[in-house]
């Protein structure tokens, strides 16, 4: 994991922000593609195919993944913005996409050695993953797509 | 309780510039955004609507009446235009942060142009810049 380098240093700008300020949640869209399956070590072969159907085949399917990141904030009286888009991106290209885009998520992502790459779970661990990086803006929702119709919502772990 | 969106879009250009900083500042904040010329988007807005739905009509609002208010005060006002000489940003930069939050307070500003909606209250506006960048907006902080 690389270090925090000098171009996600935060904006004095931007952080110059006034709590007299309306609260606006700014979303960034991003997609990328991977493949994965779905098999739990603690359930028995036969379990695992009737739990997961066929997303159990060992070689793994893929998607185009939609993610969005949410981030709350005022908006800045000097700049006129919530956060530096350009920074938000430049984060969450090398946190999150250059991490799983084009990627076997469960032989290729660490994490996903041991936890299984649910959309639930991979939307938790890029919270995991961004969060830390993000300290310039507060991360307010993490929301995966797996296919138009089927996404999962995460808005960190003090949330209901 | 039932939330209604309706969605709309208009066409317009923005820089963003902010005069009280130097200009090697606004570069680096506003990156190519602060070309002096200029540029353009389709914003897409969303407006939400909370409220009971009416025994008599089935309905939260009328969309009539709610069509009717966007297009007198928001794409009239905004659309191909170039947001800086709108009055509103007479003395505030034209961010889409910005531009979200005004397009809430003229909806709340004309509610009683939706007499259909007396019960019923502006819950959000959303904006797209574009389809990878939205804004939105409840009250919050008013």
């Amino acid at each position: 994991m690389p270090e925090n380098t000098a171009s996600s240093a935060p904006s004095p700008i931007l952080r110059n922000n006034s709590a007299s300020q309306p609260t606006v949640y700014l979303t960034r869209r991003a997609e990328f593609s991977a493949s994965h399956f779905y098999h739990s070590p603690a359930l028995t072969p036969a379990e695992n195919k009737d739990l997961y159907g066929k997303c159990n085949n060992p070689h793994g399917h893929g998607h185009n993944y939609v993610l969005e990141v949410t981030v709350r904030g005022h908006i800045s009286e000097r700049s006129g913005m919530v956060v530096d888009l350009k920074l938000l991106k430049e984060v969450l290209n090398r946190e999150v996409l250059d991490v799983f885009d084009h990627r076997f998520l469960n032989e290729e992502v660490p994490v996903f050695r041991h936890v299984i790459p649910t959309t639930e779970n991979i939307a938790v661990e890029i919270w995991q993953m961004l969060a830390p990086r993000l300290e310039f803006c507060e991360l307010h929702r993490i929301r995966l797509y797996e296919t138009p119709d089927l996404f999962a919502d995460y808005f960190g772990p003090g949330a209901a | 309780m039932v939330h209604l969106t309706r969605r709309y879009w208009f066409s317009a250009s923005h820089r963003l510039h902010n005069p009280a900083l130097e200009a090697a500042e606004n570069t680096l904040v506003y990156g190519k955004c602060n070309n002096p010329g200029g540029h353009g988007h389709n914003y897409h807005v969303e407006i939400t609507v909370a409220g009971p739905v009416d025994a008599r009509t089935g309905m939260v609002v009328d969309l009539t009446e709610l069509d009717g208010l966007a297009e007198r005060e928001i794409l009239n006002r905004f659309d191909q235009i170039n947001l800086n000489d709108d009055q509103g940003f007479a003395s505030l930069v034209p961010t889409t942060e910005n531009l979200c939050v005004q397009i809430y307070h003229i909806v709340r500003e004309r509610w009683t142009d939706l007499p259909s909606a007396r019960n019923a209250r502006l819950e959000r506006v959303r904006l797209e810049e574009t389809s990878s960048n939205f804004f939105e907006y409840t009250g919050e902080g008013d």
